[in-house]
Protein backbone atom coordinates (compact mmCIF):
# COMPACT_ATOMS: atom_id res chain seq x y z
CA UNK A 1 0.00 0.00 0.00
CA UNK A 2 1.30 3.58 -0.58
CA UNK A 3 2.57 5.40 2.54
CA UNK A 4 0.03 8.13 1.77
CA UNK A 5 -1.57 10.16 5.36
CA UNK A 6 -5.21 9.39 4.13
CA UNK A 7 -6.58 12.66 6.10
CA UNK A 8 -3.60 14.99 4.87
CA UNK A 9 -4.15 13.12 1.26
CA UNK A 10 -4.29 16.03 -1.64
CA UNK A 11 -4.61 13.73 -4.48
CA UNK A 12 -7.19 14.92 -7.17
CA UNK A 13 -10.16 13.37 -6.27
CA UNK A 14 -11.21 9.96 -8.09
CA UNK A 15 -14.35 10.41 -10.58
CA UNK A 16 -16.93 7.85 -10.39
CA UNK A 17 -16.51 6.01 -13.59
CA UNK A 18 -12.98 5.28 -13.19
CA UNK A 19 -12.06 2.02 -14.99
CA UNK A 20 -12.12 -0.82 -12.19
CA UNK A 21 -9.77 -3.73 -12.45
CA UNK A 22 -10.49 -7.07 -10.40
CA UNK A 23 -7.13 -6.05 -7.87
CA UNK A 24 -8.56 -2.75 -8.11
CA UNK A 25 -11.95 -3.05 -5.84
CA UNK A 26 -14.25 -0.02 -5.79
CA UNK A 27 -15.59 1.99 -2.73
CA UNK A 28 -18.63 0.39 -2.26
CA UNK A 29 -16.94 -3.46 -2.43
CA UNK A 30 -14.19 -2.47 -0.21
CA UNK A 31 -16.91 -1.12 2.14
CA UNK A 32 -19.31 -3.97 2.14
CA UNK A 33 -15.78 -6.51 2.89
CA UNK A 34 -15.07 -4.54 5.71
CA UNK A 35 -18.70 -4.54 6.81
CA UNK A 36 -18.40 -8.17 6.66
CA UNK A 37 -15.16 -9.27 7.26
CA UNK A 38 -13.56 -7.12 10.15
CA UNK A 39 -10.03 -7.24 9.72
CA UNK A 40 -7.01 -7.10 12.63
CA UNK A 41 -6.27 -3.47 11.79
CA UNK A 42 -9.71 -2.26 12.38
CA UNK A 43 -9.54 -2.74 15.97
CA UNK A 44 -7.20 0.16 16.94
CA UNK A 45 -9.63 1.84 14.21
CA UNK A 46 -12.26 1.43 16.54
CA UNK A 47 -10.35 2.20 19.47
CA UNK A 48 -10.06 5.42 18.42
CA UNK A 49 -13.12 6.23 17.13
CA UNK A 50 -14.83 5.54 20.63
CA UNK A 51 -12.63 7.94 22.01
CA UNK A 52 -13.67 10.66 19.41
CA UNK A 53 -17.50 9.33 19.96
CA UNK A 54 -16.70 9.67 23.57
CA UNK A 55 -15.16 12.91 23.74
CA UNK A 56 -18.04 14.46 21.39
CA UNK A 57 -20.67 12.99 23.50
CA UNK A 58 -19.12 14.77 26.42
CA UNK A 59 -18.46 17.95 24.72
CA UNK A 60 -21.94 18.50 23.10
CA UNK A 61 -23.32 17.63 26.68
CA UNK A 62 -21.01 20.47 28.61
CA UNK A 63 -21.82 22.71 25.60
CA UNK A 64 -25.88 22.63 26.75
CA UNK A 65 -24.97 22.25 30.43
CA UNK A 66 -22.52 25.18 30.99
CA UNK A 67 -23.90 28.54 30.77
CA UNK A 68 -21.50 30.01 33.08
CA UNK A 69 -18.46 32.38 32.20
CA UNK A 70 -16.10 29.57 34.21
CA UNK A 71 -15.11 28.17 30.30
CA UNK A 72 -14.86 31.34 28.34
CA UNK A 73 -10.77 32.64 27.38
CA UNK A 74 -9.38 35.34 28.61
CA UNK A 75 -9.94 37.34 26.27
CA UNK A 76 -13.08 36.28 25.38
CA UNK A 77 -13.28 37.67 29.27
CA UNK A 78 -12.37 41.13 27.99
CA UNK A 79 -14.60 41.65 25.50
CA UNK A 80 -17.71 40.89 27.50
CA UNK A 81 -16.23 42.96 29.46
CA UNK A 82 -15.93 45.77 27.06
CA UNK A 83 -19.31 45.56 26.16
CA UNK A 84 -20.92 45.65 28.90
CA UNK A 85 -19.09 48.86 29.91
CA UNK A 86 -20.17 49.95 27.16
CA UNK A 87 -23.49 49.24 27.34
CA UNK A 88 -23.44 50.75 30.45
CA UNK A 89 -21.86 53.92 29.67
CA UNK A 90 -24.89 53.93 26.93
CA UNK A 91 -27.32 53.93 29.55
CA UNK A 92 -25.80 56.44 31.87
CA UNK A 93 -25.29 58.95 28.72
CA UNK A 94 -29.09 58.42 28.25
CA UNK A 95 -29.63 58.49 31.89
CA UNK A 96 -27.99 61.98 31.72
CA UNK A 97 -30.21 63.35 28.95
CA UNK A 98 -33.38 61.79 30.55
CA UNK A 99 -32.23 63.81 33.95
CA UNK A 100 -31.76 66.87 31.75
CA UNK A 101 -34.95 66.57 30.19
CA UNK A 102 -37.03 66.16 33.39
CA UNK A 103 -35.15 69.63 34.89
CA UNK A 104 -36.30 71.33 31.91
CA UNK A 105 -39.61 69.91 31.99
CA UNK A 106 -39.37 70.60 35.97
CA UNK A 107 -37.98 74.36 35.62
CA UNK A 108 -40.37 75.42 32.79
CA UNK A 109 -43.50 74.14 35.06
CA UNK A 110 -41.91 76.40 38.00
CA UNK A 111 -41.21 79.19 35.51
CA UNK A 112 -45.15 78.77 34.32
CA UNK A 113 -46.66 78.35 37.72
CA UNK A 114 -44.59 81.60 38.75
CA UNK A 115 -45.93 83.54 35.63
CA UNK A 116 -49.60 82.60 36.06
CA UNK A 117 -48.79 83.56 40.25
CA UNK A 118 -47.95 87.01 39.37
CA UNK A 119 -50.81 87.10 36.50
CA UNK A 120 -53.08 86.32 39.12
CA UNK A 121 -51.83 88.81 41.82
CA UNK A 122 -51.94 91.51 39.06
CA UNK A 123 -55.49 90.40 38.41
CA UNK A 124 -56.50 91.01 42.10
CA UNK A 125 -54.55 94.38 42.30
CA UNK A 126 -56.41 95.58 38.93
CA UNK A 127 -59.53 94.02 40.75
CA UNK A 128 -59.46 96.43 43.83
CA UNK A 129 -58.54 99.45 42.15
CA UNK A 130 -61.60 99.05 39.55
CA UNK A 131 -63.65 98.30 42.89
CA UNK A 132 -65.02 94.57 41.01
CA UNK A 133 -64.34 92.84 44.39
CA UNK A 134 -65.11 93.84 48.00
CA UNK A 135 -62.66 94.40 49.93
CA UNK A 136 -61.00 94.67 53.61
CA UNK A 137 -58.44 96.30 55.62
CA UNK A 138 -57.71 99.22 58.14
CA UNK A 139 -59.30 102.72 56.85
CA UNK A 140 -61.11 105.33 58.52
CA UNK A 141 -64.92 106.79 58.38
CA UNK A 142 -66.22 109.98 57.77
CA UNK A 143 -68.79 110.76 58.42
CA UNK A 144 -70.45 113.70 57.27
CA UNK A 145 -74.03 115.44 58.39
CA UNK A 146 -75.94 117.89 57.44
CA UNK A 147 -76.92 120.15 59.94
CA UNK A 148 -77.84 123.41 58.63
CA UNK A 149 -77.19 123.44 55.29
CA UNK A 150 -75.96 121.64 52.26
CA UNK A 151 -73.23 119.59 51.49
CA UNK A 152 -71.64 120.83 48.21
CA UNK A 153 -70.64 118.57 45.62
CA UNK A 154 -67.36 120.42 45.13
CA UNK A 155 -66.57 119.58 48.73
CA UNK A 156 -67.40 115.93 48.36
CA UNK A 157 -65.13 115.95 44.99
CA UNK A 158 -62.29 117.53 47.36
CA UNK A 159 -62.47 115.49 49.94
CA UNK A 160 -62.43 112.17 47.57
CA UNK A 161 -59.36 114.05 46.15
CA UNK A 162 -57.08 114.70 49.36
CA UNK A 163 -58.39 111.02 50.70
CA UNK A 164 -56.96 109.45 47.38
CA UNK A 165 -53.84 111.86 47.66
CA UNK A 166 -52.97 109.70 51.14
CA UNK A 167 -53.26 107.17 49.42
CA UNK A 168 -57.00 105.43 49.83
CA UNK A 169 -57.20 102.40 48.38
CA UNK A 170 -60.56 101.88 48.59
CA UNK A 171 -63.53 104.31 48.75
CA UNK A 172 -67.15 103.55 49.43
CA UNK A 173 -69.94 106.12 50.31
CA UNK A 174 -73.28 105.08 52.26
CA UNK A 175 -72.20 101.53 51.72
CA UNK A 176 -74.14 102.30 48.44
CA UNK A 177 -71.71 103.26 45.86
CA UNK A 178 -67.80 102.40 45.33
CA UNK A 179 -65.96 105.44 44.11
CA UNK A 180 -63.49 104.10 41.60
CA UNK A 181 -61.86 105.68 38.28
CA UNK A 182 -64.71 105.99 36.78
CA UNK A 183 -66.95 107.45 38.98
CA UNK A 184 -69.12 110.89 38.77
CA UNK A 185 -70.11 113.43 41.06
CA UNK A 186 -73.37 115.25 40.50
CA UNK A 187 -75.69 117.99 41.80
CA UNK A 188 -79.12 116.49 42.77
CA UNK A 189 -82.26 117.07 44.50
CA UNK A 190 -81.89 116.28 48.31
CA UNK A 191 -78.20 115.23 48.01
CA UNK A 192 -75.92 114.07 45.65
CA UNK A 193 -75.68 112.23 42.71
CA UNK A 194 -72.61 109.56 42.83
CA UNK A 195 -72.34 107.31 39.84
CA UNK A 196 -75.16 107.54 38.84
CA UNK A 197 -76.89 106.90 42.39
CA UNK A 198 -77.95 109.25 44.76
CA UNK A 199 -76.96 109.20 48.17
CA UNK A 200 -78.09 111.51 51.09
CA UNK A 201 -76.73 113.16 54.23
CA UNK A 202 -75.65 111.78 56.67
CA UNK A 203 -72.88 110.79 54.04
CA UNK A 204 -70.50 107.95 55.61
CA UNK A 205 -67.61 107.17 53.65
CA UNK A 206 -65.72 104.25 54.66
CA UNK A 207 -61.72 104.33 53.26
CA UNK A 208 -59.43 101.65 53.30
CA UNK A 209 -55.61 102.64 53.20
CA UNK A 210 -53.25 103.96 56.00
CA UNK A 211 -55.26 104.92 58.91
CA UNK A 212 -53.10 107.93 60.52
CA UNK A 213 -52.58 109.48 56.54
CA UNK A 214 -56.05 109.64 55.92
CA UNK A 215 -57.54 110.97 59.21
CA UNK A 216 -54.77 114.12 58.38
CA UNK A 217 -55.95 114.70 54.93
CA UNK A 218 -59.28 115.35 56.17
CA UNK A 219 -57.84 117.09 59.04
CA UNK A 220 -55.48 119.72 57.63
CA UNK A 221 -56.16 123.11 57.69
CA UNK A 222 -58.40 124.63 55.02
CA UNK A 223 -59.18 120.86 54.18
CA UNK A 224 -62.15 118.92 53.69
CA UNK A 225 -63.09 119.47 57.66
CA UNK A 226 -62.93 123.06 57.28
CA UNK A 227 -64.97 122.77 53.64
CA UNK A 228 -67.95 121.20 55.01
CA UNK A 229 -68.66 122.88 57.98
CA UNK A 230 -68.58 126.10 55.77
CA UNK A 231 -70.92 123.97 54.23
CA UNK A 232 -72.97 123.77 57.53
CA UNK A 233 -72.35 120.46 58.07
CA UNK A 234 -70.95 118.26 61.31
CA UNK A 235 -67.66 115.95 59.83
CA UNK A 236 -66.34 112.78 62.17
CA UNK A 237 -63.79 110.52 61.41
CA UNK A 238 -63.30 107.44 62.96
CA UNK A 239 -60.12 105.56 62.40
CA UNK A 240 -60.37 101.58 62.01
CA UNK A 241 -58.59 98.87 62.40
CA UNK A 242 -61.01 97.04 60.39
CA UNK A 243 -63.18 98.05 57.25
CA UNK A 244 -65.06 96.51 55.35
CA UNK A 245 -65.97 97.52 51.74
CA UNK A 246 -68.79 95.49 50.65
CA UNK A 247 -70.27 97.40 47.17
CA UNK A 248 -68.63 96.89 43.64
CA UNK A 249 -69.22 98.65 40.72
CA UNK A 250 -70.16 96.40 37.39
CA UNK A 251 -67.37 96.06 35.31
CA UNK A 252 -68.40 97.77 32.18
CA UNK A 253 -66.79 96.72 28.44
CA UNK A 254 -65.13 99.92 26.84
CA UNK A 255 -67.06 100.39 23.87
CA UNK A 256 -64.75 102.91 22.26
CA UNK A 257 -61.49 102.98 23.78
CA UNK A 258 -58.73 99.73 22.95
CA UNK A 259 -55.40 98.86 24.04
CA UNK A 260 -53.14 100.49 21.62
CA UNK A 261 -50.87 97.70 21.17
CA UNK A 262 -48.01 99.92 19.77
CA UNK A 263 -47.16 101.28 22.65
CA UNK B 1 -17.96 -3.15 11.46
CA UNK B 2 -15.77 -3.24 14.21
CA UNK B 3 -15.01 0.30 14.02
CA UNK B 4 -18.53 1.64 13.60
CA UNK B 5 -19.12 -0.56 16.80
CA UNK B 6 -16.51 1.34 18.83
CA UNK B 7 -17.91 4.64 17.81
CA UNK B 8 -20.85 3.56 18.69
CA UNK B 9 -19.51 2.01 22.26
CA UNK B 10 -17.79 5.75 22.72
CA UNK B 11 -21.19 7.51 22.20
CA UNK B 12 -22.96 5.16 24.68
CA UNK B 13 -20.01 4.95 27.49
CA UNK B 14 -20.00 9.15 26.95
CA UNK B 15 -23.95 8.84 27.52
CA UNK B 16 -23.46 6.64 30.18
CA UNK B 17 -20.73 8.00 32.23
CA UNK B 18 -21.37 11.72 31.57
CA UNK B 19 -17.60 12.81 32.86
CA UNK B 20 -16.80 16.28 33.46
CA UNK B 21 -14.19 17.82 31.15
CA UNK B 22 -11.04 19.46 33.26
CA UNK B 23 -10.64 22.66 33.08
CA UNK B 24 -7.49 23.14 31.27
CA UNK B 25 -8.85 21.13 28.30
CA UNK B 26 -11.98 23.15 27.81
CA UNK B 27 -11.00 24.86 25.28
CA UNK B 28 -9.10 22.32 23.51
CA UNK B 29 -11.73 19.63 23.19
CA UNK B 30 -14.42 21.36 21.01
CA UNK B 31 -11.19 22.07 18.36
CA UNK B 32 -9.56 18.61 19.00
CA UNK B 33 -13.37 17.05 18.02
CA UNK B 34 -13.31 18.60 15.08
CA UNK B 35 -9.70 17.84 14.00
CA UNK B 36 -10.03 13.66 14.88
CA UNK B 37 -13.48 14.14 12.84
CA UNK B 38 -11.29 15.15 9.77
CA UNK B 39 -9.31 12.56 10.66
CA UNK B 40 -11.88 9.99 10.47
CA UNK B 41 -13.61 11.39 7.06
CA UNK B 42 -9.94 11.16 5.74
CA UNK B 43 -9.22 7.95 6.67
CA UNK B 44 -12.81 6.52 5.18
CA UNK B 45 -11.94 8.06 2.28
CA UNK B 46 -8.28 6.34 2.30
CA UNK B 47 -10.21 2.94 2.44
CA UNK B 48 -12.54 3.92 -0.55
CA UNK B 49 -9.64 4.65 -2.36
CA UNK B 50 -7.96 1.98 -1.29
CA UNK B 51 -4.98 3.09 0.10
CA UNK B 52 -5.87 2.84 3.60
CA UNK B 53 -2.83 2.41 6.17
CA UNK B 54 -4.14 1.63 10.06
CA UNK B 55 -1.00 2.74 11.28
CA UNK B 56 -0.94 5.78 9.07
CA UNK B 57 -4.77 6.57 10.25
CA UNK B 58 -3.42 6.04 13.77
CA UNK B 59 -0.77 8.52 13.29
CA UNK B 60 -2.55 11.07 11.83
CA UNK B 61 -5.40 10.95 14.00
CA UNK B 62 -3.03 11.40 17.37
CA UNK B 63 -1.38 14.04 15.53
CA UNK B 64 -4.15 16.50 14.04
CA UNK B 65 -5.50 16.01 17.26
CA UNK B 66 -2.14 17.44 19.09
CA UNK B 67 -1.56 19.73 16.64
CA UNK B 68 -5.13 21.66 16.66
CA UNK B 69 -4.82 21.55 20.24
CA UNK B 70 -1.43 22.52 20.41
CA UNK B 71 -2.62 25.84 17.68
CA UNK B 72 -5.25 26.79 19.90
CA UNK B 73 -2.92 26.68 23.05
CA UNK B 74 -0.16 28.56 21.61
CA UNK B 75 -3.15 31.45 20.23
CA UNK B 76 -4.33 31.86 24.00
CA UNK B 77 -0.60 32.10 25.01
CA UNK B 78 -0.84 34.87 22.33
CA UNK B 79 -3.69 36.29 22.87
CA UNK B 80 -5.05 35.48 19.91
CA UNK B 81 -7.38 32.22 21.33
CA UNK B 82 -10.66 32.79 20.03
CA UNK B 83 -9.51 34.01 16.81
CA UNK B 84 -6.94 30.80 15.44
CA UNK B 85 -9.47 28.45 17.08
CA UNK B 86 -11.97 29.97 14.37
CA UNK B 87 -9.47 29.85 11.78
CA UNK B 88 -8.60 26.05 12.62
CA UNK B 89 -12.37 25.19 13.32
CA UNK B 90 -12.72 27.09 9.14
CA UNK B 91 -9.71 24.77 7.60
CA UNK B 92 -10.38 21.64 9.41
CA UNK B 93 -14.36 22.12 8.08
CA UNK B 94 -13.11 22.92 4.39
CA UNK B 95 -10.91 19.47 4.76
CA UNK B 96 -13.76 17.73 5.96
CA UNK B 97 -16.07 18.66 3.36
CA UNK B 98 -14.03 17.94 0.56
CA UNK B 99 -12.97 14.47 2.20
CA UNK B 100 -16.84 13.66 2.49
CA UNK B 101 -17.25 15.02 -1.11
CA UNK B 102 -14.77 12.38 -2.26
CA UNK B 103 -16.79 9.99 -0.35
CA UNK B 104 -19.81 10.42 -1.38
CA UNK B 105 -18.48 10.11 -4.96
CA UNK B 106 -17.43 6.46 -4.30
CA UNK B 107 -20.62 5.37 -2.59
CA UNK B 108 -22.70 6.85 -4.98
CA UNK B 109 -21.40 7.47 -7.58
CA UNK B 110 -22.48 10.92 -7.93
Amino acid sequence: MPDVDGPDELAPEPTPDQPTTPDQPTGRERLRRAMLRPSRGQVVVAVLLALLGYAAVTQVRFTNVDDTYASLREQDLIDLLNGLTNTSQRAESEIARLERTRDDLRSSTGAREAALAQAQKQSDNLSIMAGLVPVTGPGIRVTVTETDGTVDVDSMVDLVQELRTAGAEAIQINEQVRVVAQTSFEDAVGGIEVGGQLVTSPYVIDVIGQPRALHGAVDFPKGPREQFEQDGATVEVDELDSLDIESVVKPRKPEYAEPDSSQ
Amino acid sequence: MIAALGLLVGIVLGVVFQPDIPLWLEPYLPIAVVAALDAVFGGLRAYLDGIFDDKVFVVSFISNVVIAAAIVFLGDKLGVGGQLSTGVIVVLGIRIFSNVAAIRRHIFHA
